[in-house]
This record gives structure tokens, C-alpha cells and sequence, in this order.
């Protein structure tokens, strides 16, 4: 038996070999480059902390964090939101509203578009004078005149954040009905039974059974709304306009590394990002805890 | 009775609306890619396609070959895809089967890792791969996603619950070897759960954007996501119509390859989600 246990090697060493060369070298090559000046040319020069103690400084950094969270939120509120009425409302075992594989698979249709091919529809979608969004809110009467989106700090914010909500409320929408058709039927029809409203129902059953894929479907939107790239990347050729309100925490990396060389600056970058993602996902865990502690 | 059916009545209203808005970029694309540059700058919106369909097609060939960037694509995603599933099918089998030395710790080092975001190693990975000599090739595209976390997690995961051990002890007694095991028993048990993950495996390298855009650097080797952003600063931005039209032609096939896989990826989704 325990020669065919060391089989158990064999099996996994072609993935460890990947991992380690691909994965764990590449983390621990940036963490070292972090304490560096490497600019992708010659040998690195060892500068202690340096990179960090500017990046504690670095108003660049903490805009980049707050658009970061910025388009987060816009994006996430209403992706949850929609996501959840619309959960509610499949759900409901009074209405047994029809269609539910029809809808899902056309909400979820623009999260499987390449993010770069959105990114450039929406760009042109909301141009300023030829805009096709402008074109129409001007044929319905909603305004007067074209409204540059993609010009000014807060519509550019919102464009973002919407165009991210309208990718991923459908996705949301699939795992919160995976979620409650995890619930047993039984909680409704005894609540159905025992006289319960809508409210009661939602409040009671639906939305504490809901806990735990809430929280799955929060910490992964937020470790990927931190690294949002794509989206800000295209529609703004890279540059974070307009007044750098669209300058992400990984678009800032992005830039740092590959526009400016700044190799070693970009490192202590990333395991700011890093360490900021720690932090968020930790907090997220603790207090959905806590909420889960006091309840029972 | 006739109140609930005037509630379902606005209900459903709400719900076409979700349907119109989740769509119409996209039939504003193809409405878009049949009309000439003039027509959309100067008659504005309409939902009545124009003629302009191959114009804007030899514009846009003139200026970029983005069916070589859909062939790129194809190629690293099925590549990515059978990699990936291969290796991490091993890998699972490996962790779910036998019992060695070290065996817990690798796979809790293979768990915490799996949290850490991607970006986290981008400098030193595109440094390894420049003294690789690998830059501008498919290699650092294609090789490492053989080592996905989160595929042997899932796999090893299901595995465990359709496994029974007597089976394996059968076919060793019949005398075949661990390798024939794997290749005539646990990767044929695995093949629901590894399909599921093939998908998710083939989108995200398909969507993936920041990889490519690091290490390819000609332009005949761009995937289609560069290519788009390159389609951005080329010449035929100033032609909307072909804009469209190459933005058109990126979206589509996946669109119609949804019609038909929607009900497979809906379910590896939900899946996935409540594996969890």
C-alpha cells in the first residue's frame, strides 16, 4: 500500500512544477523587486523601503483606490440589487412567474462578451456628438443637449460602474437563484401555510438562507471590482482621464510598470493592492459573522 | 385572481424593459455596423438597418485582419482549455486518491494561493518570461493555466463524493497501472465536473486581456481582446460604421455559441456558486 501511496507524487508534480515556476516564483520575484529601484534594465538596486513609504504617500495611489471603490459600488449596488428583486420575484411560489431560463440566459448574455469589445461599444455607444445613447435620449426628450459621459469625473464614474452592473446583474441573478433553489420548498409552503406574507417570507426565510451566497457573491465582486482594468484601460487609451477619474488601482500598476518602466515602484503597487484586498475580504468575513452571531 | 394577474402583468413589462436594455447595445452594434459613417454621425439613432454592410467590411479588412485575432484566440483558449482540464484532472486524482507525506500541506498552500489576486505577481511573471526569452510567444499564456487552483479544488471536491475506492481496488486487482486508472476510471467519473469547469477555463481565457496585452507585441499574434484595443487607435476609428462592424464581428460568433451552450453554462454556473 504505501508504494502506491508515492503514485500520489506523480500525479501532482507536473501542476507543482507549473505552480511554483509560474505562480509562487513570479509573487515572491515581485515582492523582492518591491525593495527595488528595477526599471527592467540592469540589476536591480536594493532601496529598502522606499517604494513603500512613497506609495503611503502617494495621492495618486489613494485616488486610484478611490475611483477604484467608486465604480465598485455604483457597479455592485445595483448589480445586487437588480439581482435580488429579481430572485425574489422567480422565487415567489404565489406568482410562478414563467421564463425563468429565457431571462436568465438573456441577463446573462453581456457578462460573457469580452469585457474589451464592451469597453468599446459603450465608448462609441457614448460618444459625445455621434453618440448613438446621446442620439436617443435627445429623440426621447430626456435632454436638451449631448452630454459628454465619458468628459466629466462623475458621469465617467457612473458610465463605468453601470456598464459593470449591466455585465454582471444577470451572473449575479444565476447564483442567488442556485442559492435559493438550495432552499427546500418545504420553508415556503409551511410559511404559506402558516399565514406568512410576502414580506414575512422574505424577511424570515428567504434573505437569512440567502446569507452565505450573499457573502460568496460579495467577497468575489470585490476582489474583482479591485482589480478592475479592462473597462477603464480601453475607454480611456490607458491614460485614467478625464481628471484622472478613472485611474484604478491596476490601471495605476498597469502604467507603472509598462508605460513608465517603473518595475520596483509598480511591485510595492501590487502588494498594496494585495494588502488592501486582505483587509477588505477579512472585514467582509467578520461582520457578515458577527450579523450571523448576534441573529442566532 | 384579476388583481395578481394585473401585478404579473407589470411585472412582466419590467421584465421585458431588463430584457430591451440587457440587448440593445448589442442590436445597436449590428443596427450600427450596416450604416455608413455619414448616416450615423448625421441621422442619429434609428433601429432600421442600413446598407452599408460589406463597405464597412473592406474598410475594416484594409486596416486589420480580425479574423487572424479570432484565430489566435481559438487557438489559446482550446490549448488553455485541454491543459488545464488535463493536468488538473491528475492533479485532483492525485490529492483525492492516495495518501502521502506532505499531502496536506500542499493542498492547504494550494488554497491560500488560489485566494491571492492575479495581479499580484504580473512584474514578476512578465520578468520571468522576458529571461525565458518567451516574450511575444503563446507559451506564458498557454503553459501556466495547466497549474489552476481552483479547477483541481473543484475536481478533487467531486471526486470525493462519486468516488468509491472499491472500484479502483478492482481494477488493480485486475492488474492494470495507477496511470490506466486514472485514464480509464477517474477521468471518465470526473468528465461532468471537468466539462463544467472546461467552460469557465475557455471564457476566461478567451475574455483574458491584461496577459496578452503584457506579453504579445505583434500585431499578427494579438488575441482578439488586443486586437480590439488596438482597432481603438487605428485608422478605422474614424469610420464608425467599421467600428461597429469589427466590435460586430468579435461579439457575434460568441452570441450564437450561446444560443446553443446557454443551458450548460447556466448550470456550470450555478454549480460552481453553490459548490462553494
Amino acid at each position: 500500500m504505501k508504494k502506491l501511496d508515492n503514485y500520489g507524487y506523480m500525479f501532482i508534480v507536473p501542476f507543482f512544477i507549473v505552480f511554483i515556476t509560474f505562480t509562487i516564483y513570479p509573487i515572491l520575484l515581485t515582492f523582492y523587486y518591491s525593495f527595488t529601484n528595477y526599471n527592467g534594465m540592469g540589476d536591480p538596486e536594493f532601496i529598502g523601503l522606499a517604494n513603500y513609504s512613497r506609495l503611503l504617500t502617494d495621492s495618486y495611489f489613494y485616488s486610484a483606490f478611490y475611483n477604484t471603490m467608486y465604480i465598485w459600488g455604483i457597479n455592485f449596488f445595483f448589480q445586487l440589487s437588480i439581482a435580488l428583486l429579481l430572485a425574489i420575484l422567480f422565487s415567489d411560489i404565489r406568482l410562478k412567474m414563467r421564463g425563468l431560463n429565457f431571462f436568465r440566459a438573456v441577463f446573462y448574455l453581456p457578462n460573457l462578451i469580452t469585457i474589451a469589445s464592451v469597453a468599446l461599444l459603450f465608448g462609441i455607444l457614448l460618444g459625445w456628438h455621434h453618440g448613438t445613447i446621446n442620439h436617443l435620449l435627445m429623440d426621447l426628450g430626456i435632454i436638451s443637449s449631448p452630454i459628454n459621459w465619458l468628459n466629466d469625473p462623475t458621469t465617467a464614474r457612473w458610465s463605468v460602474g453601470l456598464i459593470g452592473a449591466w455585465m454582471w446583474f444577470g451572473h449575479t441573478f444565476i447564483i442567488l437563484m442556485a442559492g435559493i433553489s438550495g432552499i427546500s420548498k418545504d420553508y415556503f409552503e409551511a410559511a404559506l401555510i402558516d399565514g406568512a406574507n410576502r414580506w414575512q417570507t422574505l424577511v424570515k426565510i428567504t434573505l437569512p438562507l440567502l446569507k452565505p451566497i450573499m457573502l460568496y457573491v460579495l467577497i468575489t465582486s470585490l476582489i474583482g471590482g479591485l482589480q478592475i482594468f479592462d473597462l477603464p484601460m480601453l475607454i480611456t487609451d490607458g491614460t485614467g482621464a478625464p481628471q484622472g477619474s478613472l485611474n484604478t488601482m491596476v490601471l495605476y500598476l498597469y502604467n507603472q510598470a509598462f508605460r513608465y518602466d517603473n518595475y520596483g515602484y509598480a511591485a510595492a503597487v501590487a502588494y498594496g493592492l494585495f494588502i488592501i484586498t486582505v483587509i477588505f475580504s477579512v472585514i467582509t468575513f467578520k461582520s457578515m459573522y458577527r450579523s450571523n452571531v448576534k441573529e442566532g | 385572481m384579476k388583481k395578481n394577474n394585473i401585478v404579473k402583468g407589470i411585472l412582466y413589462a419590467v421584465l421585458v424593459l431588463l430584457v430591451i436594455i440587457s440587448f440593445i447595445p448589442f442590436y445597436m452594434m449590428i443596427v450600427n455596423a450596416t450604416r455608413t459613417n455619414s448616416e450615423i454621425l448625421q441621422q442619429g439613432f434609428t433601429l432600421i438597418p442600413g446598407t452599408a454592410l460589406m463597405q464597412n467590411y473592406d474598410t475594416l479588412i484594409q486596416y486589420m485582419n480580425l479574423w487572424r485575432g479570432f484565430a489566435n484566440s481559438l487557438f489559446v483558449a482550446v490549448s488553455v482549455t485541454l491543459l488545464s482540464s488535463y493536468f488538473s484532472a491528475l492533479t485532483a486524482f492525485g490529492f483525492a486518491v492516495y495518501k502521502f507525506k506532505g499531502k496536506n500541506f500542499l493542498f492547504i498552500l494550494m488554497l491560500v494561493l488560489m485566494m491571492v489576486p492575479g495581479q499580484l505577481g504580473l512584474i514578476g511573471f512578465f520578468d520571468l518570461v522576458r529571461v525565458m526569452g518567451l516574450l511575444d510567444t503563446y507559451i506564458p499564456l498557454i503553459i501556466p493555466p495547466i497549474a489552476a487552483p481552483f479547477v483541481v479544488f473543484f475536481l478533487r471536491q467531486y471526486l470525493m463524493t462519486v468516488m468509491h475506492p472499491s472500484l479502483l481496488e478492482a481494477a488493480r486487482i485486475d492488474g492494470a497501472g495507477e496511470i490506466k486508472i486514472f485514464h480509464k476510471i477517474g477521468l471518465p467519473i470526473m468528465m461532468p465536473a471537468v466539462a463544467t469547469m472546461a467552460i469557465f477555463t475557455f471564457i476566461g481565457s478567451w475574455n483574458n486581456y491584461i496577459l496578452p496585452l503584457v506579453v504579445l507585441f505583434s500585431p499578427e499574434k494579438y488575441t482578439l481582446p488586443v486586437m480590439m484595443g488596438a482597432l481603438r487607435g487605428s485608422q478605422v476609428a474614424e469610420n464608425l460604421g467599421s467600428m461597429y462592424l469589427g466590435i460586430a464581428i468579435s461579439v457575434v460568433p460568441i452570441m450564437v455559441a450561446f444560443l446553443f451552450l446557454s443551458k450548460y453554462i447556466i448550470s456550470s454556473i450555478s454549480a460552481g456558486a453553490v459548490k462553494e
